[in-house]
């Protein structure tokens, strides 16, 4: 069978031609459903994502309109129309100071080593298969790291008499622990990507391999570097199964210290994940809207930080490519 | 002038700083293989404990999960986190891996773009969100509506919960997977005849396998770790009876060992309930990490095929 064109009738014209020719004039029928189905799961996915934040939002909406300070400044009570969410995000900001100051350096560190150093030594391929099977450790395990190391060995260190080594510290050296093995993956990658010649150049004009890293690499690894720092950080907001075992409060907290009080870190403590949960769990009238209204609150966070991630890296990979 | 061995060596400072540098660097690597261990430490000792003096009558012939009570069932915690890993795994690998085929063999870039960030927002969902979410309206709106279920909490429930914050993950390695399958073989497959969906079904996908299955394996693997959407929506707490009905209330491993923690200061009760939280913790850490290592093997097999 020959294929003809016919030549005068303009290109669109000619491609249906041919179309039907191969095709026999038949449609696609199982190729058009297969598309549907396709279509149909991310529709699904985004169908997900707008119905949870209708509900979500919907449910909080009283506690926004009526008592939105008061929300947002109250401390944990037993009365739904009295509980506010202060707590849980004093808890919650110390815990990500800790993952700044402990995970970010050690975790950008222990990368530099792997990628700069001893890409390819027995130590730093064993590093590496630790580093990934670490990463699919179930968070609770690492709570129960949290809470025989932390709570347990290291009580005075972490905690105060009478805190029984349930302190946001031991909440928060769990989970610098816990995204540990997400910042070393994310800054590993990001150090990967930086081209040898940029290196190459350093060396060339005599610089030793820390000169060229801290001027040449992390430079331009930094954006993806930092995406990977946000993403662990909205992680390590999100996580409530190793506080859990770390002894978040989830009753009355009784201090209410101002936000940069030291002395809290040896407290006793509660966290953002963890009142959205005992809210959620709570069957009295009421904590439905409150448990949503902290979510919103955690969703901003969490979701503005992911949006910034994405926005810088699509940023700088049209700028490179 | 001649130059001597003292101008190559170069200036000794700076000599200092790079070992300094490569020291500290050494020891932040070290730190993880530290944690490592930390782990297995944790783990083992309560975990012994636990082993040697347990009578194994309660941990395999009782009738639930009782830690309190002194029976330690952990068929009933197997049990269910099977169900809730099966419930996920039936809600997340068609959608998780059409997604992916989608965005990797159909969207145009600019489609592309838009979705993706979708699934991406989906992966940075908190798990508590979804528990939320599993009780405040995939319960009441789905499983009491058209499975019938009579508590608001279940297995199902969680099960879904689980199934939704599992998507992202299949997705993307599945995404992965199949743009790592060369386009030569695409164009073969177009330059015999084929249509897209001959294409796409009978030569990408299985060129892809290895990679879709380590994808289903880490997806699995994260859904029996996952904790508190079950804590949340599974309904079961201090303890729960045998039980294989999804639409029935359960605990899972992980959330049996978040509700014996909770409420107490220490975890106490009868003899050995506090070693029982380690003892499940160990059997969830060998099964995560069993699965984590298949899961690597079949991704490794992907780098090394194309």
């Amino acid at each position: 069978m020959a294929l003809t064109t016919p030549a005068t009738v303009g290109p669109r014209a000619a491609e249906r031609s041919v179309a039907d020719q191969l095709t026999k004039g038949g449609a696609d029928w199982l190729g058009g459903t297969f598309l549907v189905l396709l279509i149909a799961s991310l529709g699904f996915c985004v169908l997900v994502l707008v119905t949870l934040m209708v509900d979500v939002i919907g449910t909080s909406a009283p506690v926004f309109s009526e008592r939105f300070v008061d929300f947002m400044t109250g401390t944990l009570r037993t009365r739904a129309d009295e509980a506010g969410l202060y707590q849980g995000l004093v808890g919650s900001f110390w815990i990500c100071v800790f993952v700044v100051v402990l995970a970010f350096p050690l975790g950008i560190g222990a990368a530099l080593y792997l990628e700069e150093y001893a890409p390819d030594t027995r130590f730093s391929r064993f590093v590496n298969v630790n580093i990934r099977n670490l990463a699919g450790v179930p968070s609770i395990v690492y709570g129960i790291l949290g809470f025989t190391i932390f709570t347990k060995a290291l009580r005075s260190f972490t905690s105060t008499g009478r805190a029984n080594g349930l302190t946001v510290m031991s909440a928060g050296l769990t989970l610098a622990i816990l995204v540990l093995p997400i910042v070393i993956i994310t800054a590993s990658e990001a150090v990967r990507a930086v081209p040898d010649s940029l290196r190459e150049a350093g060396y060339g004009v005599g610089a030793t391999r820390w000169e060229v890293i801290r001027s040449h690499v992390l430079p331009y690894a930094a954006p993806g570097i930092i995406t990977g720092l946000i993403l662990s950080l909205a992680r390590a907001l999100g996580e409530a199964a190793p506080l859990i075992l770390v002894g978040a409060t989830t009753g009355r907290l009784a201090g209410d210290p101002s936000l940069l009080d030291l002395g809290q870190l040896r407290e006793r403590f509660t966290a953002l994940p963890i009142v959205v949960t005992e809210w959620a769990k709570n069957p009295n009238e009421g904590f439905d809207e409150l448990a949503a209204a902290a979510i919103v609150v955690m969703l901003v966070i969490v979701v503005i930080a992911n949006t910034a991630a994405i926005l810088l890296r699509n940023r700088y990979e049209k700028k490179r490519t | 002038m001649a130059i001597t061995l003292e101008d190559l060596r170069g200036d000794p400072r700076r000599v200092r700083t790079e070992r300094a540098v490569r020291v500290t660097l050494t020891a932040a690597a070290a730190t993880s293989i530290m944690i490592s261990a930390l782990i297995v430490f944790s783990l083992a000792r309560e975990t012994w404990t636990f082993v040697t003096q347990v009578e194994w009558a309660t941990v395999f012939a009782s009738d639930g999960w009782f830690p309190r009570r002194g029976e330690y069932n952990i068929w009933t915690l197997l049990v269910g986190s099977a169900i809730v890993t099966t419930v996920a795994m039936v809600i997340a690998v068609p959608i998780g891996l059409g997604s992916a085929i989608y965005l990797s063999e159909y969207a145009r870039p600019s489609v592309r773009k838009v979705l993706k960030p979708t699934l991406e927002i989906l992966a940075g969902i908190p798990s508590v969100v979804l528990g939320f979410f599993a009780i405040s309206f995939i319960s009441p709106e789905i499983v009491q509506r058209f499975f019938g279920a009579t508590d608001l909490f279940n297995l199902m429930v969680a099960g879904l919960g689980v199934g939704i914050l599992s998507i992202p993950l299949i997705a993307s390695v599945s995404e992965d997977a199949l743009r790592s399958v060369p386009q030569a073989l695409r164009e073969a497959s177009y330059g015999m005849g084929a249509r897209k969906i001959t294409t796409t079904v009978r030569v990408v996908l299985p060129a892809a396998v290895s990679g879709l299955v380590a994808a289903f394996i880490l997806a699995v693997s994260r859904a029996i770790g996952e904790t508190m959407v079950v804590f949340i929506a599974g309904g079961a707490g201090g303890g729960t009876l045998f039980n294989t009905n999804p639409l029935e209330p359960g605990l899972t491993m992980t959330a049996a060992m978040a509700s014996q923690a909770t409420g107490t200061d220490a975890v106490v009760g009868e003899a050995l309930t506090f070693q029982s939280l380690f003892f499940v913790g160990s059997v969830l850490f060998l099964i995560t990490f069993l699965l984590n290592v298949v899961a690597s093997r079949f991704v490794r097999r992907v780098r090394q095929s194309y």
